[in-house]
C-alpha cells in the first residue's frame, strides 16, 4: 500500500513538478529550503491547490486524476492537515474543537479512540479552555488531536514546530515521538530542520525548486553526497541499534548497533529500547592505527566505501561500519596525508549525540 | 400580509396601529435584508471582480440619495405600468404601489446598505485559513459558512440586524412616495406622526415621537451593550 502522486503547476514565480510513491506507514519527511514547494505538495494533496495536471492514489482509491475528470473535494479527502499555526476556531472550546472533526469523520462514537488521542497528547486538563487561553505548545497539541480525530487515512504535517520555540518544540517532540511509536498512520511531515526530520522519520522526500531530488528510507537519503542540502555543515547520518544500559557513575549510555558499542552522553531510554542516534559527520574523526591515549571514547573499525571529489578545504567520506553506513567530514589535507582511498580499512573516532529512543517512556 | 395588532390593553392608544405596522415592517426588512446581504456581503468580500467597486457604490446609494429621490424612481418602477409592477399585477392581481407588499421592496432597497455593509466587512475581517482547516476537517463548504464564518462574524450580524431593522422603523420619504398614508397597510409611526403635526394635534405627535425616541436609544443601547460584552470575551 502506498500513496502514489504526480502534479505539475506552475505560479508566477514558481513551480512543481513532482512524481512521488509515498509508504503508506510510518513518517514521510519532506526536507528542503523554503520556499521549495513543500507545502505546496502538501497543499494539493489535502485539495487546497488545484493544479493544472495531478494524479493522487491512496491505497487503492483514486482522489485525483484529470485525465478521468476525478478530483474529489478538500473535505472529501480523509486527510489530517496539521498547519504551520493552530488554526484553531477561537468561538469554540478545546472539546467542541476536537469534536469538529471528529463528528464529521467515521469517529463519532469511538470513544475509546478519543480517550487514547486525548491521553497520547496530554489534553485531559485543557478540554473546557477556550484556544485563547491556550500556550502556543498546547493550541499545537490540540490542533495535532483535532486532525488525529478526523479519522484520516493521511495525516499531513505543514512544519508544526516551526512557529514555536526551543522550549515548546522540546514539549510537543515527545508526543510526536509517541504517535509515531503508537499509531499506524502515515504522516506526511514537512520540514526545513534536520533534527526533526532525524529525529521523526523513516522515509525522506528532499525537494529543491519543485523537483524531487531524493525519496528513500532517511538513512540511505543522508548518506547520499551529492545532494548539497544534505552535505553542508548539518551533514549526518542516522544509525538505529538497542540501548544497552546506562552507567550512572560516568552518566554515559551503552548503545549497541552493528558495528559495536558507542557510549552516549546523558540517560535516553531504558535497557533494551530501540533508540535511533544521529552523528554529524564533524563529529567522526579518522585514524590509520589505533591512537595510543585519546579523549574520544568511541573508536570503531570503519571500511572507506567513497570519497567526495571536489575542490574545498573539506571532504566528505562515506563509511561502512558494520552494516550501517555513516558519512564523516575530514580536511582535505588530512585525506591526502592519510592517503584514504575507498575499500581502506580505518578507525572511526565518533561523538554520538542521541537523537531520541523510539520507544516511549 | 399584514396580521392585525394584538387586541390587549397596552396596544389601546391612539397610534398603536402606525407602530404596529412599522414594526411588521421594520421586522420583515430585517429578515429578508440578512437573507439578501449574506451572500451578497460574502461575495463584495471575497471577488476581485472589476464590477465589485460598482456594486458596492450602488449598494452605498440609499446612504446619499434623498429619500424622496429613491421613493420616485420605486414609484415608477413599482406602479402598475412599471417593469416589477406590472409583473407583480399579473401574477397577485394586485398593485404594488400603496401597499405593504411594496413597502417592504421600498424598504430593503432604502436599508441594503446597513446589513450588506456590516455583515462585508465582518466577512471581510474573517480569516481564510480557519475556512481552509474547517474544510480539512470534513465540513464542506456551505457547512463551514455556516459553522465557522457566521458564527465568527457575529457582530457584524448584530450590526446588520439592528440598523437594518430601526433604520426602516425611521423610513419616511420614501414611504410617503411609494405607499402613502393608508391606515393598517401603509400607514407607518412616521407618516402618523407627521399627519398629527399636519392637524396640529401635538400632543398625539409628542407621544409617538417620544416613543419611536425611547424605542431607537433602547435598541441601538442594547447593541453597543451586547458588542461590548463580545468583545471582552
Amino acid at each position: 500500500m502506498s500513496i502514489t502522486l504526480r502534479y505539475a503547476l506552475q505560479r508566477d514565480d514558481f513551480g512543481l513538478d513532482v512524481d512521488l510513491k509515498i509508504p503508506m506507514r510510518g513518517i514521510t519527511g519532506v526536507f528542503g529550503e523554503s520556499g521549495s514547494g513543500k507545502t505546496t505538495l502538501l497543499r494539493c494533496i489535502a485539495g487546497l491547490e488545484r493544479p493544472a495536471t495531478g494524479r493522487l492514489v491512496v491505497g487503492s482509491d483514486v482522489w485525483q486524476d484529470q485525465s478521468k475528470k476525478v478530483s474529489r473535494a478538500v473535505h472529501e479527502r480523509e486527510i489530517g492537515y496539521v498547519f504551520q499555526e493552530p488554526r484553531l476556531f477561537r468561538h469554540l472550546n478545546v472539546l467542541r474543537n476536537l469534536d469538529y472533526g471528529r463528528h464529521r469523520g467515521k469517529m463519532s462514537r469511538d470513544e475509546i479512540a478519543f480517550d487514547h488521542i486525548i491521553a497520547l497528547l496530554g489534553l485531559e486538563q485543557l478540554l473546557h479552555r477556550m484556544p485563547g487561553a491556550l500556550s502556543g505548545g498546547e493550541a499545537q497539541r490540540v490542533a495535532i488531536a483535532r486532525a488525529l480525530l478526523r479519522a484520516p487515512r493521511v495525516v499531513l504535517m505543514d512544519e508544526p514546530l516551526a512557529a514555536l520555540d526551543r522550549a515548546r518544540k522540546d514539549e510537543i517532540l515527545p508526543f510526536l515521538d509517541r504517535l509515531h511509536a503508537e499509531l499506524s498512520l502515515p504522516i506526511i511531515y514537512v520540514s526545513h530542520n534536520i533534527e526533526e526530520i532525524c529525529r521523526l522519520c523513516d522515509h525522506l522526500i528532499v525537494i529543491e525548486n519543485g523537483l524531487v531530488l531524493a525519496n528513500e528510507t532517511l538513512q540511505s537519503a543522508l548518506v547520499r553526497m551529492d545532494l548539497p542540502i544534505l552535505s553542508g555543515d548539518e551533514a549526518g547520518s542516522v544509525i538505529c541499534g538497542t540501548v544497552k544500559g546506562y552507567d550512572a557513575d560516568y552518566e554515559l549510555t551503552h548503545f549497541e548497533f552493528s558495528g559495536g558499542e558507542l557510549l552516549v552522553p546523558g540517560r535516553f531510554g531504558e535497557a533494551a529500547a530501540d533508540a535511533r542516534l544521529r552523528i554529524r559527520a564533524s563529529d567522526i574523526s579518522l585514524c590509520r592505527d589505533r591512537p595510543p591515549q585519546s579523549s574520544i571514547l568511541n573508536i570503531l573499525p570503519a571500511i572507506v566505501e567513497e570519497l567526495q571529489v571536489g575542490r574545498g578545504p573539506s571532504i566528505l567520506l562515506r563509511l561502512r561500519i558494520g552494516t550501517d553506513q555513516l558519512i564523516a567530514r575530514i580536511t582535505r589535507r588530512s585525506c591526502d596525508e592519510l592517503n584514504l582511498q575507498a575499500g581502506d580499512a580505518v578507525l572511526a573516532q565518533i561523538k554520538a549525540v542521541a537523537v531520541r529512543n523510539t520507544m516511549t517512556e | 400580509m399584514t396580521t392585525a395588532m394584538p387586541d390587549t390593553g397596552f396596544f389601546n392608544f391612539p397610534g398603536a396601529g402606525p407602530l404596529w405596522l412599522s414594526i411588521q415592517l421594520a421586522a420583515t426588512t430585517m429578515v429578508l435584508l440578512v437573507v439578501i446581504g449574506t451572500p451578497l456581503g460574502w461575495w463584495l468580500a471575497r471577488t476581485t471582480s472589476r464590477w465589485k467597486t460598482v456594486l458596492q457604490a450602488v449598494v452605498a446609494l440609499p446612504i446619499v440619495l434623498p429619500p424622496t429621490v429613491l421613493g420616485f424612481y420605486l414609484l415608477i418602477v413599482l406602479g402598475p405600468n412599471g417593469a416589477i409592477g406590472s409583473w407583480w399585477v399579473e401574477l397577485t392581481g394586485e398593485a404594488l404601489t400603496f401597499s405593504f407588499s411594496g413597502l417592504v421592496i421600498a424598504s430593503c432597497l432604502y436599508s441594503l446598505p446597513f446589513a450588506v455593509q456590516p455583515l462585508q466587512g465582518a466577512f471581510e475581517a474573517l480569516d481564510r485559513r480557519d475556512l481552509e482547516a474547517a474544510w480539512t476537517l470534513g465540513a464542506s463548504r456551505v457547512d463551514a459558512f455556516f459553522t465557522i464564518a457566521v458564527p465568527q462574524s457575529a457582530r457584524g450580524y448584530l450590526s446588520a440586524v439592528v440598523l437594518s431593522f430601526a433604520h426602516t422603523l425611521g423610513e419616511f420619504g420614501v414611504v410617503l412616495m411609494v405607499g402613502g398614508n393608508i391606515p393598517g397597510e401603509t400607514r407607518v409611526i412616521s407618516i402618523a406622526i407627521y399627519d398629527q403635526v399636519e392637524s396640529l394635534n401635538y400632543a398625539s405627535a409628542h407621544q409617538l415621537s417620544a416613543i419611536l425616541l425611547a424605542f431607537a436609544f433602547l435598541v441601538l443601547f442594547t447593541m453597543f451593550v451586547v458588542n461590548r460584552r463580545w468583545e471582552r470575551t
